[in-house]
């Protein structure tokens, strides 16, 4: 089930980054980063269920162990507290770029290139 | 059972994630966006995540895919709806095709990937006690993350400074 839960998030993740290089809008770009989270979102869970680190293993079912299996999802909580605050960023940005530029092509942005 | 909803909720998610980098409408990107998302929850419930998935609901779907909705409602001028892609879209999926393999390979090949003795679940409630009591420094720091997160935004979008009207 691993092995399949990681080939779906390395999917995602794939996608994502096609999207972020292939895309021209800013706004599907910020959409496909979002993918991207949400692919590694999936492995930290995934992994967090399915493995059990040695040292847990060696100890044997204790309380404290019973606890690590928590440390992928609340990884993953964090990812999603960084995703929500990029978006938010992201999107003040894109609002700035608009009312500057009028354009939201990610190639017609190229105030450092002159 | 968990194989096939497995199956199931993994092609919805590839399938709206598709549809995410290929949809021509940035609207009905953010649509399918949703969708991915939702299907994302699902495979959390399926790995025993349950608050994980309500707030991948919550943050995801009530908030994020709102924000860009807003966001495009704000920029919204004609052109700017129907996008084209770049024209170096080739190397884009010859590189993301590269990526997966890369990451297809590692995950057949190394055996600790195959593990299939399933953890025990763990409740709700240990999860919120675990955040508050192992992990409270990085929960106070992600607090003052989003903090400096919404006044950043908040000064950025406001566009201070006398060059604007």
């Amino acid at each position: 089930m691993l092995e399949r839960l990681l080939i779906l998030s390395a999917i995602v993740f794939c996608i994502g980054m096609y999207g972020v290089l292939s895309r021209r809008n800013i706004i599907a770009m910020l959409m496909s980063i979002e993918l991207m989270f949400n692919a590694v979102n999936i492995a930290l869970v995934a992994i967090s269920r399915y493995v059990t680190p040695a040292a847990v293993r060696a100890a044997g079912p204790t309380e404290a162990n019973a606890a690590s299996v928590l440390t992928g999802q609340t990884l993953a909580a964090f990812v999603i507290v960084v995703a929500a605050a990029e978006v938010a960023l992201g999107l003040a940005l894109l609002i700035t770029l608009v009312r500057q530029r009028d354009t939201v092509d990610i190639t017609q942005v190229n105030l450092l290139r002159r | 059972m968990d194989l096939v909803l497995f199956y199931v909720i993994g092609f919805v998610t590839l399938l709206a994630g598709a549809g995410v980098v290929s949809a021509r409408n940035v609207v009905h990107a953010a649509l399918f966006l949703l969708t991915s998302m939702a299907g994302v929850a699902a495979a959390f419930v399926l790995l025993y995540a349950e608050f994980l998935a309500l707030v991948q609901v919550l943050i995801y779907g009530g908030a994020i895919v709102i924000v860009i909705l807003f966001a495009l409602m704000l920029t919204r001028h004609g052109e700017f709806q129907v996008t084209a892609e770049h024209r170096r879209w080739p190397v884009a999926a010859v590189a993301s095709i590269a990526l997966f393999g890369l990451l297809a390979a590692s995950v057949v090949l190394d055996d600790r990937a195959r593990g299939t003795d399933a953890r025990v679940g763990v409740g709700i409630n240990r999860l919120g006690a675990e955040l508050f009591e192992r992990w409270a420094v990085p929960f106070e720091i992600a607090s003052i993350l989003l903090l400096v997160a919404m006044i950043g935004a908040i000064v950025i979008a406001r566009g201070g400074g006398s060059d604007e009207p």
